[in-house]
This record gives C-alpha cells, structure tokens and sequence, in this order.
C-alpha cells in the first residue's frame, strides 16, 4: 500500500515537490503520530463549534497518545480557517474542523473552496433548524403558524436567525417549499446571528426565529419564547416536548447546521486509517455523548466515505437554494 | 441563607482564589501591554478554563477581563496608546494629565472610579437582574438604531478639533464599516476578492493600528518631549476622596449610564464610556477644560465602563445573550461547565450565582492594591528613553493583533490603519472619531435595514414605539441643539451690535 502511494504520488506529481512530499510521507508512515497534532477551527473561541472542538480534541489526545492542540484561525467569516485547513501539508499532523458554510460559500461566490478540497474524516455534529416563536404570542403550535403564514399574503409574516442566505435561512425555505410556498413568502430579516435575532423576537419585533433548539434554549427556559418544532428525523432527548416536522405536519424534511473533522486532500491512506480509528473510539466515549448531550447538540455520526457522500448531496442541495435565491 | 454559606464555601475554595489571584495578574499585564486587549485575554483563557472547576472557570474569566478593561487605562495614560476600546474615549485626556505632571491623578482616577463602579455594577447584577433583563428585552432592532446614531454623534463632543474634521472622520470611520460581507444583504462590499476581507475590519486591529502603530511612527519623527520632572510618584489615592465629594453626580451619572448600556446586548463598555464622557462634558459648569487634563470627564468616563462590563452579564446569565464580546466567549464557558445561561441558574444552581457575584466583588476589590502595584511598576516607562519603548510597543502591536485569531492579515490591517492614524493626525483629523465610527457602523446600518424591512418600509414605527420615542427625541435635540444655540448667539450678538 506504502508503495503503491509512493508510485502513485511520483507519477503524477512529476516534481522534485512532489517527491519529497512523498518521501517526508513514507517517513510519516513510520509512526504515524509521532509529534503534536493541530486542530484548525474556522470559528472563535468559546461557540458551539469551538467547544465541539476541544471535546473531541482532547479524546482523541489519549487515543493517538500525542497532544492535539486546538487553534482558532478566525476571519473572513469562516473562509480564512477553512482554506488553513485545505492548504496545510496532506501529512496528518493539521486537521481541522469543516461546518456547513463549506458547502454554502462557494455557491455565493465567496471563495473557490469547496468539499472536494478535503479528505473527510467524520461527520460528529448535526443541529436541525427549530422555530420559536414568542411564548405569549398568537402562535401556540406549528399547525396554526402554518395556517397564518398561509392565510398572510407574501411577505407579511417576519422570521429572523442568522443572516441572509445563511443556514437557518436556507432550512426555513426549505420548509415553506415542502408546504407548496415561495421560498420568499416568509420575509427573512437579516441578523448577525441568532442571538439578537431571539433578543428581537422576545422584544416582540419579528414573528419567528428559525435557528438550532440549544440557541433558543434559555430564553424558552426564561418563559420569553417557545420552541415549536424541530426539522430533524427525530425528537432530541434534551427538547423531549418539541415535535417533530413529520410529527407536527407529515412533512418529511430534516435540515441541519453541521460540523465534522476534515483534513488536506490527499491525505496517506493509512494517516486517515489511524485518525479514523481514533475518531470513532473518541465520538463513541462517555465522555463525548455526555458533553453532547449537556448542550444539547445533535449528533449524528458519518465517518470517511459517508462524511464525503453527505458533503456532495448537502453541497448539491444548497446550491439548489442559493441559486434561487440570488435570481430574486 | 444556605445557598448563601454554600457560595461563600465555593468561592473560598484555594484553587477558585488562586485563580482570582493569577488570573488578575494575568488580566492587569495584558490590559496594560499596549496592543493586546481584554476580548484578547479573555479569549486567550478558554483552552485553560477547559481543566478547572466550573467556578474557578468564570472565576479567571471575571477577573481576568475586569482587570484588563482597567488596566486599559495605564497605557492611555502614559503613552497616548489606550489598551482596549473601552479607553480609547477619554486616552487625550488622559495623556494631557500625564504631561501636565499628574500621572498619579489621571491612573488614581482610573483606578479608583473603575473599582467603585464594577462594585456598583455587580450590586446591579445582583439586585437589578431581572428587572435589567426585562429593559434589555423591550429593545427591538429600532431602538438599537437610535442608540447607535447617539452614539455616532458622541463624535463632535468628545473631539478637540474642529467639528467638521470630526465628522469627517467619523464618515471616513462607517465607510470602513462597510467592508465585507456580513451586511443585511449578505453581499461582499470593498473586499476586492481577498477572502480575508470578507469579514470586514477587525476593530481591534483598527484600534490598535491607529492608536498604537500611528504613535510609534509620531515618536520616530517627533523630538523627545521634555522628560516628566523626575520625582518620586505621589501616592495614587490620595485626592480620590476629595474627588469623590467634589464629583458625586458625575461618578452617580456614569455608574448608571454605565450599567444601562452595559446591560443592552451588543452595546457594552466601549459605548458606555463614549456616551458618559460626552454626556458629562454637555452638562459640565466647566466644558472649556475638557481636553485640557480635566478631571470631571475620566471620574463619569471610568465608573461607567467597568459598571458596564459588570452589567453585561446581566442578558447573558438570564438569556443566554451576550452582552459583549467577553461575556459572548463566557457563555460558551459556561455551557461548557454546565452552568447553562438561563432562569434554571438562579433556581437550581443559585449557589453558583451568588459565588459569580461574590467572585465579581472580591476582583474588584483586590484591583485597588494589585492596581497600585501595576501603576507604580507602569510608571516606570516613563523613565526610559522613548525609543526602546516604543520597539517594544510595535513589537506587541504585532503580536496582540495576531493572538486573538492566529490570522497574519490582523498584523497587516493594524500596519495599514497605523498609516491611516499618522495621516490623519498629522492633518488634526482626531482619530478617536474614526474608530466610533468603524464601531458603531455595523450597529446603525444593520438595525436601519432590518427596521425597515421589518415595517415593509415605513418610518413611523422608529418614532411610535415608547422606547424609539423617547431615543429619537434626545438624539434629535442633540443634533439640533448646536443650530439652535447658534441661533441665539447670533441674534443676542446682532441685537448687542444694534445697541452699541
């Protein structure tokens, strides 16, 4: 397999670059890992992706018997930390963290990176759009938010989330196509995400949010807004109160923001064995179901060829949408 | 009474104190280090927070941003370079106390107003929680917009120069607010097609560029100024007291400021400490000392920004919305320890709550000794010839800027706004201005767009709402005000014309 690889690199690589590359590969081979591992996150400290992150980092740490440090490479919306990880050396030793955005940005222009600039290594997190709406509002369930958006005429009901075109976005139009709607019958107000956009909702500015249940979570606790329906396959033990769309309306339709573990293409074959391997121990431990679970985040497992099959159909799916977007 | 003694065990626990204890440290140098930020070294924390205990986790967060939003002020101080944002409104007067041969006043009033006020605050935070937290909840996007256009118009009042360059600079400040993508459009502006400009210009980086890099280049051109008198500093406090009796109204005035916009998502320190320094110059006997190494603006100025940072955690203990960009990083600590954001805190963990309240407390008590000491160890750069300073200084500027996202682009924004800075220096354009505006820019259009999308386009909803009523008649009377006043000058100078 080492050879084959080393061939493969040499005849199609055709340089001196190349070949090195493939000599400081076999040399990596030997023990693979034989000194600290980087983990890019495209996204600051102390958010969901950050924390899911250093989770996972810090099992994988006892796994791989090497330390795996977490690094925040912010900026350019995500693109600056995506790209880091795609260009780093294909050796192993810089892994990164890919979130939904990378299936999403090249479609709107905003970079030429796309999934096929990584090898993928596991899908760990995916949190489905929910709707909240104000607790005290005319909304008690989704049936009659359903109703009134399709009693209003088109763009008279407001929903927010995050900015325009941007994930939550992208699962709220998917749902008012499911219904037989116009993607822009809903108005999307746009917002630096959720967070002001729950503020604007409990202030009594907007009809409905559209973002993950754990972001809503403590302004449901507080009696502010209630959570009304999930878009996943099924319900989430932490909400075990909130229906889901099949549940509400035999709507079959799951959306979700995403994050999973990436490296540089062309990573050797038996690097992403033994990261693989790790992965799996580390995502299957107490420890990781526990902190998924306190937060209330979604997981949902796709390792290697999985995790690559989902990026395209996902990467296809929003492509879909955005376009359609951009044409109005 | 019990989940009280529990808190008190909590937070006397010797690992959460030796936290306190380190993490102020830690908090103090990087606030005073030129370049490097209190966002910077609480960001910095979080890996480490991963291996303590919960509270010893918000312990080092609380203390450790306090500290360096006060220690923000030391730099300002001595070397016209402020350490975060949050100093930046009132860093010329500052700098104008130190040379007049005051440093132990200005950095005593920085010190002694920013501990009264993050005590002040955290008696809000305890007290006022829900009550803060219902205000906080009742600003919808058209409020937020009048805030923010209040808060452009500090701009005119808190500079020396001239009204027009003000303003131009403040314009020049919202263009630069434009860049990137994250506008309500969601469309990339200015950014030229480089990806890292897709995110727009890190205000940091900006800050530290135009403050810090623009000194620098200032000091390589510019004569040494003659040195400080060498003497030995006089004490810190000494003068606090007097004044504090001389000052009540001011210091009262800018706790409250200080605590309200704290308390509103999104607006924090920075805006509280622009918004007191102007308000305390308009209704001052004595405005024509503003500028000059006054007093009365850093007394408002410092006991509004660090009742703020207190007060910011309000929302985002209650509601799980960050007040700020600290408390944006401390919410994903939290729920890290599982003291998840929200009601559920104060019923089922209250002893947490109290402990975060009495770590809130003690940091702001240990920040008067532990501040002396910081000030005094300072104050000694002013002994050293300005050139080996101000190496130091770049080299930081540099290292600041890269920390907080481990991006080089930072270290090249911060160089090319450094350009900026010396340029518009170098014209009386005040920088202080341009940094508003590249702040509060995002604010204003982002809450403009989507209020006007949200009324289908109509206007009446900025002015019919209680609240937008309330904000849209100050800022109109502020912005008419000046005309008004010209008015009357002009006619009381026409009608002493006639009778002469």
């Amino acid at each position: 397999m080492a050879i084959n690889r080393r061939n493969f690199l040499a005849a199609t690589g055709a340089g001196a670059a190349m070949a090195a590359l493939g000599v400081r590969t076999s040399s990596a081979q030997a023990a693979y890992p034989n000194r600290p591992i980087t983990l890019v996150v495209p996204w600051g400290a102390g958010g969901g992706t950050d924390a899911t992150a250093r989770s996972i980092a810090a099992l994988m740490e006892k796994e791989l018997k090497q330390p795996v440090a977490v690094v925040n490479r912010t900026g350019g919306s995500g693109v600056v930390g995506h790209s880091a990880i795609a260009t780093a050396d294909p050796d192993g030793y810089t892994i990164g963290m890919v979130t939904v955005e990378i299936a999403m940005m090249h479609h709107q222009g905003l970079t030429q990176l796309s999934p096929a600039d990584y090898t993928p290594l596991a899908l760990l997190m995916s949190d489905p759009p929910a709707i909240h709406v104000k607790a005290d509002g005319p909304y008690k369930d989704l049936k009659t938010l359903a109703d009134a958006i399709k009693a209003a005429p088109p763009g008279k009901i407001k929903a927010s989330g995050t900015g325009q075109g941007g994930i939550w976005h992208i699962g709220l139009i998917g749902w008012l196509q499911a219904m037989g709607l116009k993607f822009d019958h809903v108005a999307w107000v746009p917002s630096n995400g959720s967070a002001p956009a729950m503020q604007d909702l409990a202030a009594g500015g907007l009809d409905l949010v559209c973002c993950s249940a754990p972001e809503g979570r403590a302004l449901a606790e507080a009696g502010k807004t209630k959570t009304i329906v999930l878009m996943s396959a099924s319900r989430n033990p932490v909400f075990p109160n909130v229906p889901t769309l099949k549940e509400a309306m035999g709507i079959d339709y799951t959306a979700g923001a995403w994050r999973g573990l990436a490296a540089p293409k062309n990573l050797p074959a038996n690097v992403t064995a033994a990261l693989l391997k790790a992965i799996d121990e580390s995502f299957k431990s107490k420890e990781f179901n526990e902190f998924a679970e306190s937060r209330g985040f979604g997981k949902l497992y796709y390792p290697g060829a999985e995790f690559a099959k989902f990026m395209d159909s996902e990467s296809k799916r929003m492509g879909e949408v955005i376009k359609a977007l951009q044409r109005a | 009474m019990d989940t009280f003694l529990e808190a008190l065990r909590l937070v006397g626990q010797p690992d959460v104190l030796l936290t306190i204890l380190i993490a102020s440290i830690y908090g103090l140098v990087v606030g005073a280090l030129p370049g490097l930020s209190a966002t910077m070294a609480t960001a910095l924390l979080v890996p480490i927070t991963y291996y303590m205990s919960p509270i010893a986790a918000v312990a080092a967060i609380v203390s450790a941003s306090g500290m360096a939003i006060f220690a923000g002020d030391i730099p300002g101080c001595l070397l016209r370079i402020p350490g975060t944002p949050a100093s930046a409104a009132y860093t010329d007067e500052a700098y104008t106390m130190t040379r007049k041969g005051q440093p132990e006043l200005a950095l005593g009033i920085c010190l002694w107003f920013s501990a009264l006020g993050g005590i002040v605050g955290t008696i809000a935070l305890s007290v006022l929680a829900p009550t803060l937290a219902e205000f906080a909840l009742s600003f919808s996007t058209f409020e937020y917009f009048w805030l923010a256009f209040l808060g452009l118009m500090c701009a005119t009042l808190v500079a020396r120069a001239s009204p027009i360059k003000a303003i131009a600079s403040m314009l020049l400040g919202l263009a630069i607010a434009c860049i990137g993508v994250e506008n309500p459009a969601g469309v990339p502006r200015f950014t030229f097609g480089v990806p890292d400009l897709l995110g727009g210009i890190d205000v940091i980086a900006a800050l530290v560029g135009m403050f810090a890099v623009s000194q620098v280049m200032n000091a390589m051109l510019t004569p040494d100024p003659p040195p400080v008198p060498k003497r030995r500093m006089g004490s810190i406090l000494a003068g606090q007291i007097a004044l504090t009796r001389r000052y009540p109204v001011q210091q009262a005035r800018g706790n409250l400021v200080g605590i309200a916009v704290g308390a509103l998502p999104g607006a924090g320190a920075d805006m509280a400490a622009w918004i007191s320094y102007s308000i305390s110059k308009r209704f001052s006997r004595e405005p024509k000392k503003f500028g000059t190494g006054h007093p009365e603006g850093l007394v408002e100025a410092g006991a509004s920004n660090n009742a703020a940072v207190a007060s910011a955690w309000v929302p985002a203990l209650i509601f799980g919305i960050p007040g700020d960009t600290i408390t944006a990083i401390a919410i994903g600590v939290l729920y890290m320890k599982g003291l998840n954001p929200g009601p559920t805190l104060f019923t089922q963990n209250a002893s947490s709550m109290y402990a975060i309240y009495a770590i809130f407390l003690i940091a702001n008590i240990i920040m008067i000794p532990l501040g002396i000491m910081m000030i005094r160890a300072a104050s000694q750069v002013l002994r050293v010839p300005r050139a080996y300073i101000m190496a130091v200084v770049l080299l930081l500027c540099a290292v600041g800027t890269f920390a907080s996202g481990n991006n080089l682009f930072a270290i090249t924004t911060a160089a090319a706004f450094g350009l900026i800075g010396f340029t518009m220096e170098r014209f009386g354009f005040p920088v202080a201005a341009m940094v508003l505006g590249i702040v509060m820019g995002t604010m204003v259009e982002q809450n403009f767009v989507t209020s006007l999308i949200k009324s289908d386009g109509s206007v009446l909803p900025f002015v019919q709402r209680p609240v937008s009523m309330i904000l849209a008649t100050m800022t109109i009377a502020a912005l008419l005000w000046p005309v008004v006043a010209w008015l009357i000058r002009r006619r009381n100078g026409a009608g002493v014309a006639v009778s002469a």
